[in-house]
Formats: structure tokens, sequence, C-alpha cells
């Protein structure tokens, strides 16, 4: 399975707009909830109440700081799960192939039961997407919520990973990118939609939507100006003012 | 090889119930996934009014909130000393029996000598029930050291606030400003609201000295200086004034500009509104010159209206406003620096604000008419909306800039109309439909009515006969003439001082008072264990109800222990703080979803026990008998005036079941079930908007019962009850402040918002201490219960001190490093880390991460307890000395609302201590310590 | 990258061992019955217990036998199956050498082959991830196979060559540190395309969680400059600058044991920074490696 597939039917993924994400995590934990529960073997923690908590999580919010060179410095919330890669290189490395990725929807997935968890795919992954579960002693990724996005046991409209539908900014879109017509694949094309690392050349999936530019203002006061015209400079003249305005009403 | 084969279509879970989130005061809805009857998974409810579905990272975290290893297991009995943790399991009969031999005796003697506070309490109409039928004066909840200003503010302003009485019209603004936000009790709201502003490209401001969360999405960003918005905003306010960019016709209809003042300074009621014989607030009519009652049919008010009557010259309060903030004191130049921005900065914000509130106006195709019977074809509105929160109302300032940003929004006709600002039902509802504070005890008898409320002057202020505070926390003084919620941050060491008196028992409920609820901490520590000569506890006896093993449970004598949010009954009501919306009135209750495993009673059902015991009325029925069973009982059962009960759905009428008013049905909660947790009732179309003065919102308000009859008003630019207390201040009247405080209410109590420097400021000397530090609600943790829930403490853990990349090198600091912080109060030593987006004189971390050892069953070296740390060390309840010999409250003059913003500190490196300082001996856990692994999976048998 | 013990002892076992296979597949007139069996002993020792030492960083080593399932496509499944055939065919020849007396040359030649082989496959196990732009390159490679080569030598008693082999793959290691610190940066990677954000220079400013986490202690491990250096100097002197001392001396077989010694202590202390001083991208998310 270690091979690539030539091409897969479509390319689900996810679109991530760092304009909107408030970095809440919310979507961190409801991953974290849902893929404990579902998919695999639960995500487990370590030292969970002691000197060290740590645990496997499938998705991660960074936070950056951008100090332009003029203005104020910026801080972006960073979202970072799988980003199913076309050419994911922790596919290719696996020895076992227990690391595939899905023909049909190209999802990358890691089948637990073939995992040896020598951790090599998440070496070869330059987005930190892998997680060797402690516990378990196997690959723990991203899986798309491949068991929510078909599963006829939800309703319709829940058919979306956890992390898309819990997201109180509306910062997750989930779709197939592979169609230019797709909601996802139109947001990415009018918001000028990006690679993380595309040196790298996994070619992702996901794309990330840049923040928009902030701190336009940078001191031009004519073309407010007029907003701001003077009625009055002080008090009576301003009385008059009111006076004729309400004359007109 | 082929794929695998893979389910992909697993079973999500066996069942799910429908009920209330509680990790935070936003209640979303919540879809409950059990599996083999144990919770499995928790989503957000799609349906439900307040979250439409999303679910923040705490409200997902639920489920290991509900089995924390940090769960009370049963009534506890204090073993050893206060503080040390030791307890024993004692049985529920037990602990009532302790309780009542506490508390019977009080009742019939002295009531007052029962402090019940309740923290941050979701169930006020029902405990303050209870306080006020044992009579004790002294009830109240948390809004004192929370946001007492912004909810005051806004309810004596125009009759709602920001925070759970408003939102703004995120469908229609083009202009969002943000004030002091970073989590807010509306927090999936506020995200949700953001994000539908990004998809449509509105342009979002942030006001905050720190870039985080909602700031850092701004589209910009105005890094203000701590405690100057109040500045910032009036100067605002000049600008618009002197482009005469305001609504003139909604000024003249809605508000009260064109009221007429008194202003003869020798006259008695100087700054008090001229009134009529039915006392109306009058005004001049256009349409005759002369003086009309403001809600006269067709009258048509003039805003420049001035008259002499009885020798006494009236101008209208929009000629006062004029003459006031068209003064160059306000003019940008003058406040720019204060602020931490500049003049042209100012200027530009003005213009663009007016730029969208005038050019760009939103104008809704729907009629209506108004309350002076004046049909209007179409609703105008501004599409400039503001929401504010903490970082403006917790300074002590923080009432008049709360009010001074309310007058902006009403000067641009925000309020009320598309795109602008609007309130959820109940509210609109003016301060005047609110009670007044009552205070009066008789022994063995129910407190005369309830304990808080809104005071319209001196007359209305909880005094006894000597004048003296009523209140054990000297709510409703001269102190604080508005204390609205009371003032739960001064009860202990008012309590521990004996002043204004001395107390018996201390009964808190949900409150963590020994730790990150209380400033000065350690000192709030040492007083809830000090004793008197004899060696007895000062505070003889303290009750507490907590759910978890926290760091006030240590300070207890006897413990009540709740159950989670997951196994009890709630109810989030209409007579309290509810989930309504803008377009909808709403309730909603919280039932046991799982039944607890443990020896604990949900609070309030506990109290209905309680009051049993006790035999107070509202608890007993005529034959002295328990009167509600339990919480659920009384949520169905109680009545609080004919037709209305704690829950306004489903409610029994004549023909059949309906909404707002109505009978008791004993069915009700099933409904509520049925539905998914919740009551939704849609505001009309054409009462949703300009609903103080819609003749259509105010018949729906009284068909849902929020009032009896229809009763618009006006907006309060000016606030009369403010001029109350300053013409007793300037020696009107036989209610008087007494002499240190005169000046204090004269300049403070201003009817029209001003701007003072906060209080520490003076106090301190703000060379010695040239940093403001603050603190923020990280948005994946809730105060201090989010260190127990094993997935959220890994986001949060520590808390780093932020210091701007200036001071960092100004002191050679790097990431990493500890440096010592000092304030007038106290010092802490702390790991420090560098944030460019950052006012150049602010420091901050996030709030209520650091822990005390030995609570939270966490073990003793979790790093909240050896490298988290509280700023509250560094805040005190009083202002230091100032040579005066009086001890100033670090609070709101107004309000009483505590100024944990005002903060000024000094910053220096330290070499790396063990763990940060100060650091306290760890608490014996009650309930062990948690598990050494999870692997959280409830797997279904079948 | 973090210095694993377990990885750090197989491949520096692993590349001995498979050196001194090949070294004894190549012999014309290799070692035959007793000094046979302790050759051929050492050298499995050395290759299988690294290859052993390798299982013990798996998650499921019981599952190890599926890693030869993949050589189509996966290196570390490559070097599985290459280090088997290795020990299978050298096992055979060995047999023979051991055994029956009997020198099947050509079976020691395809030992020796594939003994490079899997050195070879070992090594791109590390040079083909592109992630970790210290080790994606042709001399990582060059290095392993020249250290394996130079120990094997070494270990095979061919004094001359195992000292000319010794300084070549000193001269390699010093050489491939140097390019190596200029790696990262020349691949382009930064913390700016890690992002894609572009106004203006960026920051970590907070990682996701407080704690750690698999990938900071597996992939954001870093090691002060200071130390890395003085450890360079410490690793190029076990393994090159001592045994050549030890060797041009006067031949003594405790000088040689020393010698041995020294140079794996040296090849597992330059193994330690192979590891310790790679960077994986990753740790650019981190606020780790930023110039
Ligand atoms: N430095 C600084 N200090 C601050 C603030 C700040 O901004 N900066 N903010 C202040 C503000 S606004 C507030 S509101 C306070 C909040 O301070 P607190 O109200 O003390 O907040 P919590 O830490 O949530 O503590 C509430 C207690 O309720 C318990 N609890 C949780 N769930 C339940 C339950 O279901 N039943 C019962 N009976 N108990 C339960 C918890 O275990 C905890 O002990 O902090 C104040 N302190
Ligand atoms: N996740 C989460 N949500 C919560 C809570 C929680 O603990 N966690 N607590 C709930 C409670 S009890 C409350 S009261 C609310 C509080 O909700 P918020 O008011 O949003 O809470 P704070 O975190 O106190 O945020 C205060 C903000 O004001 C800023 N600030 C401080 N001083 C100034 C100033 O002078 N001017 C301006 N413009 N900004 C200033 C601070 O930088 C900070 O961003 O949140 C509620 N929601
Ligand atoms: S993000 Fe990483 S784990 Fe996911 S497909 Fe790409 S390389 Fe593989
Ligand atoms: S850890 Fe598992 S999935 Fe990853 S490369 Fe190894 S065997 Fe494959
Ligand atoms: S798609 Fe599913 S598995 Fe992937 S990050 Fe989102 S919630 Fe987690
Ligand atoms: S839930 Fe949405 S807003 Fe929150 S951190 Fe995740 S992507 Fe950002
Ligand atoms: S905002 Fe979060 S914690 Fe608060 S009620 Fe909603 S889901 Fe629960
Ligand atoms: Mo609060």
């Amino acid at each position: 399975m270690t091979q690539l597939p030539e091409t897969t039917t479509c390319k689900l993924g996810l679109v991530i707009d760092l304009d909107t994400c408030v970095g809440c995590h919310a979507c961190v934990i409801s991953c974290k909830g849902w893929n404990t529960e579902n998919y695999g073997a639960p995500l487990s923690d370590q030292d969970p109440y002691g000197a060290a908590p740590s645990g496997t999580f499938l998705n991660r919010v960074h936070s950056y700081e951008v100090q332009p060179e003029t203005g104020p410095a910026q801080l972006i919330h960073f979202p970072k799960s799988c980003l199913h890669c076309e050419d994911a290189p922790c596919v290719t490395v696996c020895p076992t192939g227990a690391s595939y990725k899905r023909t049909e929807d190209g999802i990358v997935l890691v089948n637990e039961t073939d995992c040896i968890g020598c951790g090599l795919c998440a070496w070869a992954c330059p987005y930190g997407a892998r997680e060797l579960d402690a516990a378990e002693g196997v690959m723990k990724k991203c899986t798309l919520c491949v068991d929510r996005i078909y599963n006829e046991n939800l309703p319709e409209e829940d058919r979306e990973p956890a992390c898309v539908r819990t997201c109180p900014a509306g910062a997750r879109h989930f779709g197939d990118l592979g169609d230019p017509e797709s909601a996802v694949s139109q947001l990415v094309a009018d918001r000028g939609g990006m690679d993380l690392m595309p040196e790298q050349g996994t070619k992702p999936v996901n794309k990330y939507l840049p923040p928009r530019p902030k701190d336009g203002w940078q001191g031009e006061v004519d073309v407010l100006a007029p907003w701001l015209a003077p009625v009055a400079e002080e008090p009576r003249g301003f009385l008059g003012w009111l006076d004729r305005t309400l004359e007109k009403l | 090889m082929a794929e695998p084969q893979l389910d992909l279509s697993p079973k999500v879970s066996d069942e799910v119930r429908q009920t209330t989130c509680y990790m935070c005061a936003c209640r979303c809805g919540i879809n409950v996934h059990l599996k083999d009857g144990k919770v499995a998974y928790i989503e957000g409810n799609r349906a439900h009014p307040v979250n439409k579905g999303v679910l923040c990272a705490k409200g997902s975290a639920g489920i290991l909130q509900h089995n924390a290893p940090s769960r009370l297991r049963a009534p506890l009995k204090r073993t050893g000393p206060r503080g040390s943790g030791q307890f024993e399991e004692i049985s529920w009969d037990e602990a009532y029996d302790i309780a009542v031999s506490w508390l019977k005796p009080l009742r019939e003697t002295a009531p007052e000598k029962l402090a019940f506070f309740t923290g941050r309490d979701q169930s006020q109409s029902f405990t303050s029930f209870w306080a006020q039928n044992f009579g004790t004066p002294n009830y109240a909840a948390h809004g004192g050291f929370c946001s007492v200003n912004m909810a005051t503010a806004g309810i004596y302003t125009m009759g709602g606030a920001f925070w759970e009485f408003g939102a703004p019209d995120w469908e229609h603004t083009k202009l969002f400003m943000i004030f002091g936000v970073a989590e807010d009790h509306d927090s999936n709201p506020i995200k949700m609201g953001l994000g539908q502003l990004k998809a449509r490209g509105a342009k979002v401001i942030g006001v905050n000295p720190i870039r985080t969360g909602y700031n850092a999405v701004a589209d910009e960003w105005i890094g203000i200086t701590p405690g100057t918005d109040g500045l910032f905003i009036l100067s605002l306010v000049h600008e618009l004034l002197r482009a005469g960019r305001i609504d003139v016709e909604y000024l003249a209809r809605y508000t009260n500009a064109p009221v007429l003042l008194d202003c003869d300074p020798q006259s008695p009621s100087y700054g008090l509104f001229l009134r009529d014989e039915d006392d109306k607030p009058q005004v001049i009519d256009r349409r005759t010159g002369k003086t009309a009652a403001f809600d006269a049919p067709g009258v048509k008010p003039d805003l420049t209206g001035h008259i002499r009557r009885a020798g006494i010259s009236h101008v209208s309060v929009m000629t006062q406003m004029a003459e006031r903030y068209l003064h160059p004191d306000y003019a940008p130049e003058a406040v720019a620096e204060r602020c931490g921005l500049t003049p042209e900065r100012i200027r530009a914000l003005a213009a663009e604000i007016a730029r969208t509130a005038f050019e760009e106006p939103v104008v809704l195709n729907r009629p209506w008419t108004d309350f002076r019977g004046e049909r209007h074809d179409t609703m105008v509105g501004r599409p400039v909306a503001f929401h504010a929160m903490r970082g403006i109302s917790a300074h002590s300032n923080g009432f008049q800039t709360a009010r001074a940003l309310h007058v902006l929004q009403i000067l641009l006709g925000a309020v009320e109309t598309p795109g602008g600002f609007r309130f959820k039902p109940p509210y609109p509802k003016p301060a005047t439909a609110h009670p007044k504070p009552h205070c009066r005890v008789t022994p063995g008898k129910p407190l005369d009515g309830p304990h808080l409320g809104f005071t319209h002057g001196p007359d209305d202020l909880c005094l006894k006969d000597d004048g003296s505070p009523a209140r054990i926390d000297k709510a409703f003084t001269w102190e604080n003439p508005m204390s609205a919620h009371g003032m739960m941050h001064m009860v202990i060491s008012n309590a521990h001082a004996g002043d204004p008196y001395r107390i018996d028992t201390l009964f808190l409920y949900m409150a963590n008072m020994a730790w990150n609820s209380s400033m000065n901490t350690r000192g709030v520590m040492e007083m809830l264990s000090d004793t008197d000569e004899n060696g007895d506890y000062v505070i003889p006896h303290i009750i507490y109800s907590d759910a978890y093993s926290s760091e006030m449970v240590a300070y207890a004598d006897l413990i009540l222990p709740d159950t989670t949010y997951l196994e009890r009954h709630d109810c989030i009501s209409l007579l309290d703080r509810p989930i309504c919306e803008p377009d909808a009135a709403a309730d909603a209750i919280r039932w046991p979803v799982v039944e607890p495993d443990r020896d604990v009673r949900g609070f309030q059902s506990a109290l209905c026990d309680l009051g049993a015991r006790l035999g107070l009325p509202g608890f007993v029925t005529e034959d002295g008998a328990q009167k509600y069973a339990d919480y659920a009982d009384y949520i169905v059962n109680h009545i609080r005036k004919p037709g209305i009960g704690p829950l306004a759905g489903w409610r029994m009428g004549d023909k059949g079941l309906q909404s707002g008013r109505g009978d008791v049905n004993a069915a009700q909660l099933d409904e509520y079930i049925r539905n998914g947790g919740f009551f939704v009732e849609h505001v009309p179309e054409e009462a949703a908007y300009f609903k103080p003065w819609n003749s259509a919102y105010q018949d729906w308000a009284v068909q849902m019962g929020f009032y009896d009859a229809p009763q618009p008003y006006l907006f309060q630019l000016y606030v009369e009850p403010l001029r109350r207390f300053q013409l007793a201040a300037e020696g009107h009247g036989d209610r008087q402040p007494p002499e240190h405080l005169r000046e204090r209410i004269k300049t403070t109590l201003d009817p029209l918002p001003i701007w003072y420097p906060p209080f520490e400021d003076g106090h301190v000397d703000p060379v010695e201490y040239p940093v403001h530090a603050l603190t923020q609600r990280p948005m994946a943790m809730y105060h201090s219960w989010g260190t127990q829930n094993a997935w959220l403490r890994q986001l949060h853990g520590v808390n780093p001190l932020y210091v701007p990349t200036a001071l960092m090198r100004a002191h050679g600091l790097k990431d990493g490093d500890w440096a010592r912080v000092s304030s007038a109060h106290g010092s802490i030593t702390v790991p420090v880390i560098e944030m460019a987006a950052l006012n150049p004189h602010t420091v901050w971390t996030w709030n209520a991460i650091g822990k005390r050892k030995g609570a939270w069953a966490l073990s003793p070296d979790a790093p909240e307890a050896t490298k988290g740390f509280l700023l509250n060390h560094l805040i005190h309840e009083l202002l230091p000395p100032k040579g005066d010999g009086l001890r100033w409250a670090n609070s709101d003059p107004v309000t009483g609302q505590a100024a944990w913003f005002d903060l000024r500190v000094k910053i220096e490196k330290s070499a790396a201590p063990d763990e940060s300082q100060p650091a306290f001996p760890p608490l014996a856990s009650p309930v062990g310590s948690g598990p050494a692994h999870l692997r959280w999976q409830v797997r279904t048998t079948s | 990258m973090h210095p694993a013990p377990s990885i750090i002892a197989f491949t520096t076992l692993s590349g001995l061992g498979l050196g001194l296979l090949f070294w004894l597949g190549v012999d014309p007139t290799p070692p035959t019955g007793w000094v046979g069996l302790a050759f051929f002993l050492i050298a499995f020792g050395l290759a299988g217990g690294g290859l052993m030492a390798s299982t013990f960083h798996l998650g499921r080593p019981e599952r190890a036998l599926k890693a030869f399932t993949q050589w189509q496509s996966s290196w570390l499944s490559r070097e599985a199956s290459a280090a088997v055939a290795t020990l299978a065919v050298m096992g055979l020849y060995a047999a023979g050498l051991v055994f029956f007396g009997r020198v099947w040359q050509p079976l020691g030649w395809l030992g020796a082959g594939l003994s490079l082989v899997t050195v070879y496959t070992t090594s791109m196990i590390y040079a083909q991830l592109k992630t970790v732009p210290r080790w994606h390159h042709w001399s990582t490679s060059a290095l392993f196979l020249a250290l394996a080569l130079a120990g094997g030598a070494l270990l095979s008693g061919r004094v001359t060559v195992a000292m000319v082999l010794i300084l070549i793959a000193g001269g390699l290691q010093t050489w491939w540190w140097q390019a190596g610190d200029r790696r990262l940066r020349a691949s382009g990677t930064t913390l700016a395309t890690a992002t894609g954000l572009t106004a203006g220079k960026v920051r970590a400013f907070e990682p996701p969680h407080t704690g750690p986490n698999y990938l900071t202690r597996e992939m954001v491990f870093t090691v002060a400059r200071k130390h890395a250096q003085k450890l360079r100097l410490v690793a190029l002197a076990l393994m090159m600058v001592l045994p050549l001392v030890l060797l041009i001396a006067p031949f003594h077989h405790l000088l040689a044991l020393l010698a041995v010694l020294s140079h794996i202590a040296g090849v597992a202390t330059a193994r330690w920074l192979f590891f310790a001083e790679a960077e994986h991208v990753v740790g650019l998310y981190y606020g780790a490696h930023n110039p």
C-alpha cells in the first residue's frame, strides 16, 4: 500500500482560514473527543494529572507573531493537522504498508493493525501531522474523520469532520479540492489559498487562506477628512446647526 | 495490496440526550452521546439558539470534566485545621443537621449573621429567593467582582448592556469595534459573529492593550493604554459632535437628549429633570414651542430646547452635552498621548465611524409603529456595532467608561437599529423597571424584598438608621451607591474585620474565594483561617458547596458536594440570566442525562431540603412539610407571580399549552427534554428592532410576561439618579454622605460620562510602578475549573508573564527567564515570555492557571502549582494608604466593581527560583489524585 | 532529532558488523575454522545486534515482520530485506568457511555486495528525508559506507587499509558536518514557508500546548552549538585520531583493541550528533532552528 495512487477520484481536504481563526482550540478538543471514541485506538494521555501531562492530538493550534516593516505586530492563530498530501512522503516511507492514501478520496490513513510504530512516517512528514500514541504504540493522524463524512448513522448535515462542525468562528471548511467548482475550491481561488512548505514537494490538499492585510491605516488623514468636516467648533454654533438640521427633518 | 476495508458508518452511540453546557456561562446546547449509559462524546446542538451546533474547547472537553478525579464524593466535615484540607466524609443527614444547628438560631435572632454568597451562580432567582426567605440582607452573587460596571452602566443608560443583555446585529453591521474583550460570557456567539463578519468582509477593529484572540483577527488593532478607553471614546464623541455626525432624529425621538434640566446652581433640584405633575420628564415640543411630556402622542422633541420656569432656567441635555464634549479637553490632541495613540489615529477612527454610520445606512423595509403612535415605513439603522466587556469595566473608572461607550452608540443611533447593537429579551428594561435593593431584617421573617436592585437616589441606599451599612459587603452605601450586584469581593475582609459587623456563618456556593476569585489571595486565606484571642475562628462557620476539590474546599467546615452539570436539574430562567438572542426569547434546562455515582446532590435540591428543615416560608407547605422535593419540583411548580414561573415554555393555558405566561404544567420538563433542553419563542419581525419604542415589541413583551404593561422609555444619555447622589454630596437632602466621600461623589457620579484616571494611579507612584498588569481568560479554560480537565490542562498548564519587546530588552530578559514583579501590595516571581503584539507599557498573563498544590486532584508537582501563578497576589481589595488616614477600596466608586485591571507593577530580572513565588504549603486532597494514564474510551458492549 | 540510544546503537553496530562482513566476503583468503567462527560471530553479533536494537524503538515490536513487505517503495523495508538477505548469504558463506573449510567465493562477493547495499539502505532511511535537510544528501550514504568500510577494515585487522579508510571517513565526516550546517538554510524551508505568512518577520509565539508532545520530544530536539562543536572534536578524536595513533604505534593486540573501541566510541558519538544536530523542519513550527 505504500505506493501512492496515481490519481484519486476526489481530493477531500480542509481549508483553514487564518484570517478568521481566533485560536480557541475548539477544533483540537472536538478532534480529540471524536477520535478517542472512534477510528482505531483511543488517543491516550500520559501523566494526565501530573507534572508533565502529554497526550496524542491529531490537530494542534500554534500561534505566530508577524512583525511587518511598519505598523504593529500581528498575531496569527495557526491550526494544523494532516494536509492529506498528494505526494505524501509519510506513505512511501512506511515499511509495512500501514500508511496509505485512499484512492477514492485521497485521505491519508494509518491502518493501525499493520503499524509497527517505527515512527518513520512522522519523520517524513514536514508538518508534524503524525503522532505515535504512547499507550498503543501505533501512529495516529488526522483521518479527515473518514468515519463521519460517509457515516450513515449521522444526519446528512453532520457528515463533516468533527473539527469543522465545531469551529465556532467558521474558520474551517471541508470539501473536494479536486473539483474546481466546489465551495472550498472557490474559496481558495477567491482568497488566494496557499500551500504550506511548497518547496517540500508534498502537494498538500489542505489549503490555508492567508490573513487579510491588517492595520491598513498608515497615517493618511486627508482621505478621511471629508467625513469629519466640522459643522461647528463650539457649543453655540453646534446648537445652531442642530436647530437647522431638525428643521429639515 | 488492497486498501483495508473500513467501517465507514460506525454506530456513533446508543442514545443522544440533549442538555445545556456548563463549562462556562455561555450555556450552549449540547448533544450528549451515551454508550452503555456512559457519556461517550459531546457535540453542539444545531437547533440551539445560542450555539447553533458549534462548541468550544471547554464544551467538547466536558466529558473529562464530568469524570474528573477531583469530583467530591460525599458531604465533608472538616477534621484538621482550616486550610489543611483534612476532612471526613459524612452522610447528608448529618450535613443538614450541622447546617441547621448553625443556621436555625441565626434565623431566629439575627438573620444578618448569615452571609450567603453564590459565585457564578446560574440560579440566582432561586438562591436569592432562598436568602430572602431566610431573612438575611447578605446575599449576592459574583457580579460585583465581575462586570457590574458593564451591567449597571448599560441598564441605567439604555435598559440593557453588552454581555448577556444584548448583541451586535451580526447580520447587518459593517464596522464592528470590540473593546476589552478576551472571552466574554457570550463566547461562542461572539466567535460565530466574528466569523460571519469575516465571511462578509465587514471590518473589525479591536481596542485592547493585548492582541490575541478576537483582537488578533481584527483588521485593525488599537493597542490602547489600560484605563484610558473613556478618554478615547469621549474624544470620538468630540469629533463626531464637531462634525455633526450624530443621528439627530434618533436623539430627538428616543433619548433624553431633549429633556430639560434645571440649570440653576442654587436650586435644590439643580441638574434634575423638569417634570410635570405625572412626574414625566419634559421636553420642548417643536410644533408648539411649549413643554410637553416626552411621550405625549405626536410630540416632536426639540434637542436645543430651553425654558425659564419659576425663575429657573432649564436647558436640554443635548445643550449640556455640547458644552461638555465640544470642549478642547476632549480634542484628540488633548487625549491621544495619554491613551497611547496619536490624534490622527483617533480622528481617522472617528471619520471611519462617521462614514459607515451615515453614508452606508442599513434600511430594512419593515414598517413599524412607535410608542407615540407614529408609523414608520422602514427601519433605518447605523451599521456600526460595538461590544465591550471587562477590559473597560474592571477599572475604577469602568462605570463611566461603559457609560461613555453607550452614549457614543446612542449618538450614532446605533442601538436597537439595524446594523447596530440589539437587546436580547427580556431586555430592554429600564432601570426603573427593576426592583430596588432591600435590607430590612426581621428575625424569624423573610427580608422585606429582593436584595439587589437599582438605586435611584440616596433614599434607596441600604443603610441602617444610624447611617451604617446594612449589608456585610457595604453594597448600596455612599462608597458605591449603585452596587447593583453586591460586592462579593468585600465579604471576607469585612467579615474578618467585623466591619460593619460580625457574622456567624459564611455560606458560599461555587466561588473559589480562597484562590482565584479573590484579590490579595494570601490575605484572604489568612482571614478565613484566622482565630481570635480564644482560639475560635474569627468567621465562626463556613459552609461551602463545590462539585470539585478546589482550593476553597480546604477552608470550609462543611462541604455540600454538588453534582456535575450532566447529573442535575438546572434552570436557565427568564427571571434570571436567560439564553435569549436578539430575535428570540429563550430559556433552558439541564437535566440528569446520567445519574451520579457518588453521594452528591444538586446544590439547589440541597437548598430545598435545607429550606424545609429551617422552615423557611416558600420552602414548606402550610402544614410545615417540605414543599419542593428537589429543584426539578421547584422549577416546575414554583410561581413567582401569577402566571409566571421559572420556565416560560409549555405553560398551561386555557386552551392548552402556551408560552410566557400560564399555569403550572406538570409535564413541562418532559417538553423541554423533548425539545432539546430549551424553549425558544421568536420575536415577531416588526418587533425585532427599536424594541424600547416599538409598540409591537412592547405588546409582545407583555404577552410573554416580561412586564405587565407596555413601558416605553427614553435612553438616558443623562442619568438622573447619579445626579441625585451628587446633589446629596453638594449638601442637599437629609441623607448625607460622610465628609470624606463628598468630593469623590461630586466628581465621579457625574450624570454625563466623564473620564478620570484609574484610582490606583493616584495611590501608587507611576514612576516607581510604570507598567500595567492585566489578565486574560484563555478561550479553552474556565477560571480554575479547566485545570482538572486532563485535555484542557495540556493546552494551558502554565501561564508565563507576557512582556513587551522593549521591556524585555530593557531588563535583559529572554524567553524562559524569570522576573520579579512587584506592586505596591506584594510581589511574585514568575517566568516571562516576549510578546510584540502588546501595548509597550503592559504585561499580562492568563487568568487562574496557577493552582495551589494539592488541589484539583493534581499531583503536587503539577506545573500549574510550580510554574503557574496568580496575578491576584499583587492586587489588594484596598488601595495602598495615601496619607489621608483612609483605606480606599480598589473598586469603582459608583458600582463597587472590583478594579482588577488598574494594577500597576514594576518588573526586574530574577534568578530562576525552584518554583514560582509565592509558594504555599500543599493542601491535603480529600479525593486523592488522578490516575497515571488515561485512555478515555467508552466502547459499546453490544 | 531525538538521539534515541536504540537507533544510535543500531546504526553504529550494524554498520560496523556489515563493514566487517564486507571485508570477510571479499577476502580472498578468509579465516576459517575457529578463527572464522570468531570473526563471523563478531560480525553477526554486531549486525544482528544492531538490527535487534532497532526493534526496541518500535511501538509494536511484535509486528516487526510486517516491515518486510514494502521493499518496492520503502527504504526501511528494503533495509530489513537487505539485512536479512545479507545475513542469510553470509551465514551460508560462513558455514562453508567454519564448518566445511570451503571458500564459496561468489557467495562471499554476493554477501559483501549485500552488506554494502544494506548499509546503503540504512543510510537512505535518513538521506531520503527531505524533512531533515542535513541528512538529505548523497554524502550521508557516502559517510555511512565509508564508516562501515573503515570500521570493518579495522575489525578485520587490515591495518593499512583501515588507516586509509579511517582517514577518508574522518575527512568525509568533517566535511559532512560543515556542509550539513548550511543545508537547512539551503533547503529554502523557513518558518515563513512553513506558515505561508508573508506580511512581515514571523516568530513562533506560543506552542500549541504548554507541555511536551511526541513531536517536540522526537523531532524538536536541539543541542547547543558550542556543545555540538566540542562533541564533534571528541568524536573525531575518538573515531580517527586516536585509532590512527594507536595503529601507527608498534602493533600490540591490546592497542589494536583499544583502537577498535576508540573508533566505535567515536562513531557512536558522531551518530549521537547525527541525530541530535539534525534539524527537522517541523521544529520551525515550534520556534526551533531559527537563524
Ligand atoms: N486576576 C484576576 N482575577 C480574577 C479575574 C480576573 O480577570 N483577573 N476575574 C474575576 C471574575 S470576573 C470572576 S467571575 C472570578 C471567577 O472566580 P470563581 O467564581 O472563583 O471561578 P471558578 O474558578 O470558576 O470557581 C468556581 C468554583 O466553582 C466550582 N464549581 C464548578 N462547577 C461547579 C458545580 O457544578 N457546582 C458547584 N457547586 N461548584 C462548581 C469550582 O470547582 C470552583 O471551585 O474571578 C475573578 N478573579
Ligand atoms: N473561556 C472562558 N470564557 C469565559 C471565562 C473563562 O474563565 N474562560 N470567564 C467568564 C467570566 S466570569 C467573565 S466575567 C467573562 C469575561 O470576559 P472578558 O471581559 O472578555 O474577560 P477578560 O479575560 O477579563 O478580558 C478582559 C480583556 O480586556 C482587556 N483589557 C484590560 N484592560 C483594558 C483596558 O483598559 N482597555 C481595553 N480596551 N482593554 C483592556 C484585556 O487585555 C482582556 O483582553 O468571560 C466569561 N467567559
Ligand atoms: S501532512 Fe504529513 S502526514 Fe499528512 S499526508 Fe502530508 S506528509 Fe503525510
Ligand atoms: S509508524 Fe506505522 S505507519 Fe508509520 S511508517 Fe512505521 S509502520 Fe508505517
Ligand atoms: S478532520 Fe477529524 S481527524 Fe482530522 S483534524 Fe479534523 S477532527 Fe481531527
Ligand atoms: S475551532 Fe476554529 S477558530 Fe477555533 S482554533 Fe480551531 S480553527 Fe481556529
Ligand atoms: S461557550 Fe463553551 S463552555 Fe461555554 S457553554 Fe458554550 S460550549 Fe460550553
Ligand atoms: Mo466574571
